[in-house]
């Protein structure tokens, strides 16, 4: 069955999995793992170049650029100016416009600080940037932003890096219901079923990074992921049944032996 | 002379294109961005673009990230 793509700004996509690339034990485990997950956009951080130590080479050493589409993050930026400054940084040292818009306002839950995200957003817009904001699950934000140009936007699903799922499906359906743009959620996936879960929402795409980085395997977690992204969206297109408070058979009542 | 470079003190010769300073450095400019003094330079302006004293150099790469 042909997968419909996702489409955001003027770029589509075969996958609907976009990966990070951080947290992995070596570049090698991270380059088996991002072609392990079928994804076709990768997610990277902006930071000063390490001038003490240069042995550790560029990431671009080991992304194959002609085969992934670079998304650079602001992600560490706590506020508008450090995260449009970040953003600027980014797109010199990359090859696109695009960008995975953070302003984050605590550390401890990395929660974003929404105003800032949405004043980022507008400064980003003007300047011609396709911007990808990292939000709240708030469908008021996200209708902000994406009256501020947004290109898409990516609720979390939880905490970065908890791995608790989709805590408040019911605010991502209101998203996706209410949104123009494609919505991805982003953030939060541990395991497999939450981003089947994700999907079956019949929002566009899920990112992830640490549930993939950090499990046992990420490789084989990887596929996981890309399998249960297709396996949601599949499921949400298809429609499921409505749930029901009791049994409904399975096999005719007409003909049962001894009636 | 003295410059900020990612924050810290580093010490030059004396003015000298943001260029110089990569090759200097041993940084391939292909894979990197150049903010100075708060404005990002484009590649084609690092061997016109001149550092001078107490300049802030920002340079910045791409790593690891979700």
């Amino acid at each position: 069955m042909p997968e419909s793509l996702l489409t955001i700004a003027d770029k589509s996509f075969s996958s609907r999995l976009i990966v990070g690339s951080g947290k992995y034990l070596t570049n090698d485990l991270m380059v088996q793992a991002l072609e392990a997950s079928g994804a076709e956009m990768v997610t990277v951080a902006v930071r000063r170049v390490n001038l003490a130590d240069r042995s550790t080479g560029s990431l671009l050493d080991y992304i194959d650029t002609s085969r992934y589409f670079l998304l650079p993050n602001t992600a560490g930026c706590y506020s508008a100016d450090d995260a449009v400054r970040t953003a600027r940084l980014g797109r010199e040292a990359g090859l696109s416009n695009w960008v995975k818009l953070e302003v984050i306002g605590d550390e401890k839950t990395l929660f974003p600080d929404n105003e800032a995200l949405v004043e980022a957003t507008r400064i980003l817009v003007k300047e011609g940037f396709v911007v990808l904001p990292y939000t709240n699950d708030d469908p008021i934000t996200c209708r902000k932003l994406e009256n501020e140009g947004a290109a898409a936007v990516m609720p979390l699903g939880a905490p970065i890096g908890s791995g608790l799922g989709i805590q408040n499906p019911n605010n991502i359906q209101i998203i996706k219901a209410a949104s123009n743009v494609p919505v991805i959620v982003d953030a939060g996936v541990g395991t497999a079923s939450d981003a089947a879960i994700a999907m079956e929402l019949g929002i566009d795409g899920v990112l992830m990074n640490t549930g993939i980085a950090g499990a046992d395997n990420p490789v084989e977690m990887a596929e996981a992921m890309k399998l249960s992204v297709k396996a949601g969206r599949l499921a949400y297109l298809a429609g499921r049944i409505p749930r029901k408070m009791y049994a409904t058979a399975s096999s005719p009542i007409d003909g049962i032996v001894g009636s | 002379m003295n410059i900020v470079l990612n924050g810290e003190t580093y010490k030059t010769d004396g003015p000298l294109t943001i260029g110089r300073l990569l090759f200097h450095l041993d940084i391939d400019r292909r894979r990197i961005a150049v903010e100075h003094n708060m404005n990002v330079i484009k590649k084609s302006h690092y061997d016109s673009t001149i550092v001078n004293s107490g300049d802030a150099i920002e340079v910045v790469n791409f790593i690891g990230g979700g």
